[in-house]
């Protein structure tokens, strides 16, 4: 950043981008022909279309691409003293890879079984996080979008948004003091003589899994909910009325009609699940095997910088993988998600 | 196959509003039976309840003899079709139509069969393939009428399926349904607030108004002898001149109107002294001749000449607006706007009925 140059170019970039969309929408216009719809920039005027495309351009280009770029570039060198960086041992490499797969740099004989089991078993179990929020939230989108009355889903909505208000961290505690061996939990299982000595939900991870399943319920809900509210109430009647039980019109009407909606929440839950962080520190037990907290540790604790991105991109390249693989077998395609 | 549909004393409410009055009815199985009224009126939340969506408040709906209030939609041997049809968008149209089968266990090459059976019997062959959304207006209309066949319903509910189709369509679906129905033998109930699809489809119709069944009979039954006010108003074009009764004679009662006294048939509970009001179709009202005693004196405002009838639009004592339907015969001489144009009926086709505010 030091260098004049770089930053010059750095700032113009942007413009660049506002430039290249600027004379994208001057060539749809003209494949359009004349009287087509408006264009961008004459819909919204040129001082605030430039604004949005620049705007658009820095934040896109500085918080997601400009990182990811360090961290891909990041990921292929080694670690090196900030005196021989650049010099001739900073080469390509793809040791850091094969920390994750041997443990090791350079003896390639036994697994890092350590951190593949954790690898693997946060992808499973964000999985199963995932369909539980799933089973949690569809029954109650479905009410919300097709049963209630407004003054109750008014409610249900301020009851459902209210908690999130709290910060993520704050919330994981709070399930701490629900959990803990001391904690609420147990206290009243306790007092119900249900039990006899607390149970240690942390470490069993019950607490993890419930503060994680809590955490992106929001994210699951509000698809469901946007997607079955625009279903036809009397399709589902019309399915009722040729005979249909309650079971066969949600597997067979509603959902499939919602599936962009379950595809969206499924994956934006997914994905925010494997990769959190939070909630693993603090509900994790002593024996929680977590990816990202591993991830955490290598920039943090290790200050292995280039190891902890090449962690961080074999599991964003997994979770991509993973969405893309269910999308495609559940027939569903980005633009349905997106739209 | 068919069934009976009976209605015994169902009131329906929506909190304190009552949508539907102590309604009793007996629609025979096999029968082609219209509800007719404005929106509004109750007809919906009627079919709703016939179908199981609502439950009545009180009273009671029996199918085929059994009492049906513990019996849930899918359960019921009745089939709807929804005012918007209601298909399934991302069902093929076989799929569609499929659909009750497939409910019911039956195996797909089967729905197939029993899709194409029905496809041929709706007049739409070798369309089981396509999407919903490749259809026309009147072939979803069939798909819709497919679809509920399909299930072999003892009575099929229709919610003004043709109110989306285009005037022709309408008129050419309506003797197709009327078709439909004579070959599948089902009691058919259909809602409409067109008199014209009532009148031409029905057997029997039941004219409704404001939750309350005002009339039930045959169409020329409904449109020559009307029982209520509501129902001469509402079914056909009318004339109605509203006074009181000041004689009933011989069958015959005379009402005094702002447009001078009128004599027609006493309708339904008619009493001297009574506020009433005296029907008289545009067709049974003519031009007089000259040298005949004029009935009702009237001014020409406008003509319009459809072909077969010609429309006179007159004005009465008081501004009263009173049209009157010609013949191509009678309207040879008309006379020119503006122009003094006295009436004549026969006494038989004037029919007096007690105004509503009488009744209630």
């Amino acid at each position: 950043m030091s260098n004049p140059v770089t930053s010059a170019a750095l700032f113009a970039l942007p413009l660049v981008v506002a430039g290249l969309f600027w004379l994208l929408t001057l060539r749809e216009r003209c494949r359009a022909g004349v009287g087509a719809s408006q264009g961008f920039v004459h819909r919204n005027g040129p001082v605030i279309a430039t604004y949005l495309v620049v705007a658009v351009g820095f934040w896109a280009l500085f918080m997601i691409v400009w990182p990811l770029l360090y961290m891909v570039d990041y990921s292929f060198h080694r670690k090196l003293p900030p005196s021989r960086r650049g010099g001739p041992a900073d080469v390509y490499t793809l040791e850091n890879y094969w920390y994750f797969v041997y443990g090791s740099t350079r003896v390639f004989t036994s697994f890092n079984w350590i951190h593949i089991n954790a690898f693997w078993q946060t992808i499973l179990v964000s999985v199963v996080i995932t369909i539980a929020n799933f089973a949690i939230c569809y029954p109650l989108a479905y009410y919300m979008a097709q049963v209630a009355q407004p003054a109750k889903l008014r409610a249900l909505l301020l009851l459902l948004i209210v908690p999130y208000w709290v910060n993520e961290i704050l919330r994981a505690f709070a399930f701490l003091i629900l959990f803990g061996t001391g904690g609420t939990l147990n206290a009243i299982m306790i007092g119900l003589g249900l039990i006899d000595a607390p149970i240690d939900f942390i470490g069993a991870n019950v607490a993890l899994y419930a503060g994680l399943t809590y955490a992106y319920l929001l994210l699951m809900i509000f698809p469901l909910y946007n997607a079955i509210e625009s279903l036809d109430r009397n399709q589902i009647e019309a399915a009722r009325d040729l005979g249909a039980p309650w079971w066969h019109i949600h597997l067979n009407v509603v959902m499939p009609f919602a599936k962009p909606g379950i595809a969206s929440g499924c994956t934006l839950v997914f994905m925010l699940v494997a990769g959190s962080l939070a909630a693993p520190l603090v509900l994790g037990g002593p024996k929680t095997l977590w990816f990202t907290p591993i991830v955490y540790d290598r920039f943090y604790q290790a200050f292995n910088w280039q190891q902890g991105s090449a962690y961080a991109i074999i599991l964003l390249l997994t979770c991509i993988a993973f969405v893309m693989m269910v999308m495609r077998i559940f027939k569903v395609s980005l633009s349905e998600i997106t739209r | 196959m068919s069934a009976d549909v009976e209605l015994d004393n169902v009131t329906i409410r929506f909190g304190p509003f009552v949508a539907v009055k102590a309604a009793t009815l007996k629609i025979r199985g096999g029968e082609f039976f219209s509800l007719l009224g404005p929106s509004g009126c109750g007809k919906t939340t009627l079919l709703r309840t016939v179908s199981g969506f609502l439950h009545p408040s009180e009273g009671s709906v029996r199918i085929g003899g059994e009492d049906m209030s513990r019996i849930e939609p899918n359960k019921r041997p009745t089939a709807l079709i929804f005012q918007n049809l209601a298909l399934f968008p991302l069902m093929s149209v076989a799929e569609n139509i499929g659909y009750g089968l497939r409910v019911r266990g039956v195996a797909k090459a089967d729905r197939l069969r029993r899709a194409e059976e029905l496809l041929a019997l709706v007049a739409l062959p070798d369309q089981g393939h396509k999407r919903v959304s490749e259809l026309s207006g009147g072939q979803r209309q069939r798909v819709a009428i497919a679809r509920a066949l399909a299930v072999e319903p003892k009575v099929l509910l229709l919610d003004e399926p043709l109110s989306a189709l285009d005037l022709k369509l309408r008129q050419r679906m309506r003797n197709e349904l009327r078709a439909i129905q004579k070959r599948v033998g089902i009691t058919f109930i259909y809602i409409t607030h067109d008199q014209g699809e009532a009148l031409t489809m029905s057997d029997r119709i039941a004219v409704m108004n404001a939750g309350v069944i005002e009339q039930v009979g045959d169409g020329r039954t409904i449109y020559e002898n009307p029982e209520t006010a509501f129902v001469a108003s509402f079914v056909g074009e009318n004339n109605g001149f509203s006074g009181k009764i000041i004689s009933l004679r011989d069958g015959e009662a005379t009402i005094e109107t702002p447009q001078g006294p009128l004599t027609g048939r006493a309708g339904h509970g008619v009493a001297a002294g009574q506020a009433a009001t005296i029907f008289i179709r545009p067709e049974a009202l003519r031009l007089a001749r000259p040298g005949e005693t004029p009935m009702l004196g009237a001014q020409l405002v406008t003509t319009t000449f459809e072909g077969n009838t010609t429309h006179v639009f007159l004005r009465g004592a008081g501004d009263k607006p009173i049209t009157v339907s010609l013949g191509r015969r009678d309207g040879d001489d008309i006379p020119a706007s503006g122009a003094e144009a006295p009436l004549v009926y026969e006494r038989r086709d004037g029919l007096v009925l007690a105004a509503p505010s009488a009744l209630a």
